[in-house]
């Protein structure tokens, strides 16, 4: 197992569309241990996304389930080709990413989202995430679009009430 | 380079970042944070520049300076890399205008350990009946719960409310 070298933009591969995983093989499990030792090295991620490393492949990690301030959550989730089928609810929050170190911004997000995912096993999943694990998934799924929190930033003046919800 | 923390502020008019940040750029200077806005009918900035260890940049910026009618300070020597302090908690308090509210608001924040990050205010509502509202965002230095008792003290006439800023770091 090793930590690997995380991205930082103005990377090319941060920015270009990831491909769907078509094979679980012994290579994608170990790829996997890898993205997984790499985020945990990371100062307190609560995701990560294969890009990030520089392979262009539909994987995320995300476990919001040690947050010092509890959130709902569904604990450590390898997610596979992971695409989001329903959304509801806008919300705006303050994001950070470690291939953007040193600058956090205001990004609006879905408040709730419906996921389809395959784990490792190669089983399918579809559950329902809200507030900060469904911000944390989407943050993650954008890098497999090629996408940064950058391209989504609003002004930190933008709003002077940040309104919990708008619709 | 060396670092220095430029403000200028004078009566608004178009064309003030352009002319400001082009005889900059052409002094060879590298702009890091910035703040501008238009406060009143002034328009204010404040920016740290890096420049080499030589350079006055006071006499550079003179002609624009003269040009535009601005005012300008500088301050030398400011850190290369200052030191981040992330904001977790965001704070907004309104009232019907009156003396005194930033005043009180920020004393009975900072006793609870409230370092600013970032603060901006406003007067709306109608001429006969202002309404004070200032949003701010800050690091809770003795924690969340200190701010909030501290807000249970602040007086009837004045909204305040607290959100935590819970940074996602992925």
């Amino acid at each position: 197992m090793s930590v690997l070298n995380i991205l930082a933009y103005p990377s090319d591969q941060l920015k270009q569309m990831s491909a769907t995983v078509e094979q679980l093989d012994e290579s994608l499990k170990l790829f996997i241990r890898d993205l997984e030792e790499t985020r945990l090295a990371g100062p307190g991620a609560v995701g990560i996304a294969a890009p990030q490393v520089g392979v262009l492949q539909r994987v995320v990690i995300v476990d919001v389930s040690n947050m010092k301030k509890p959130c709902d959550n569904h604990g450590h989730m390898i997610m596979i080709n992971p695409e989001i089928t329903d959304w509801e609810g806008m919300v705006m929050g303050r994001e950070g990413c470690l291939s953007v170190p040193d600058f956090t911004g205001n990004v609006i997000r879905a408040e709730s989202i419906v996921l389809n995912y395959m784990d490792p096993a190669g089983d399918r999943h579809e559950i329902t995430c809200n507030g900060f694990e469904a911000r944390a998934i989407q943050h993650e799924i954008d890098h497999l679009d090629g996408m940064l929190f950058l391209d989504r930033l609003v002004s930190r003046r933008t709003d002077l009430f940040h309104r919990k919800i708008y619709k | 380079m060396n670092w220095s923390v430029l403000t200028l502020v004078g009566a608004d008019q178009k064309g003030i970042v352009a002319a400001v940040s082009k005889v900059l750029f052409e002094a060879d200077c590298q702009l890091a944070e910035a703040s501008m806005m238009r406060l009143g009918g002034n328009f204010a900035m404040m920016l740290r520049v890096g420049h080499v260890a030589e350079m006055n940049l006071a006499e550079i910026l003179q002609p624009v300076v003269t040009a535009m009618q601005l005012h300008l300070h500088v301050d030398d020597d400011v850190p290369a890399k200052p030191q981040q302090l992330e904001p977790d908690v965001h704070i907004t308090v309104y009232g019907a205008d009156r003396t005194g509210i930033v005043a009180q608001v920020t004393s009975l924040l900072a006793d609870a350990g409230l370092h600013i990050v970032d603060l901006e205010t406003a007067v709306g509502g109608s001429s006969e009946r202002p309404v004070y509202i200032m949003s701010l965002e800050g690091s809770a230095g003795q924690g969340v719960e200190a701010l909030r008792s501290a807000i249970q003290q602040m007086s009837d006439d004045i909204e305040i409310s607290l959100t935590e800023i819970n940074t996602l770091r992925a």
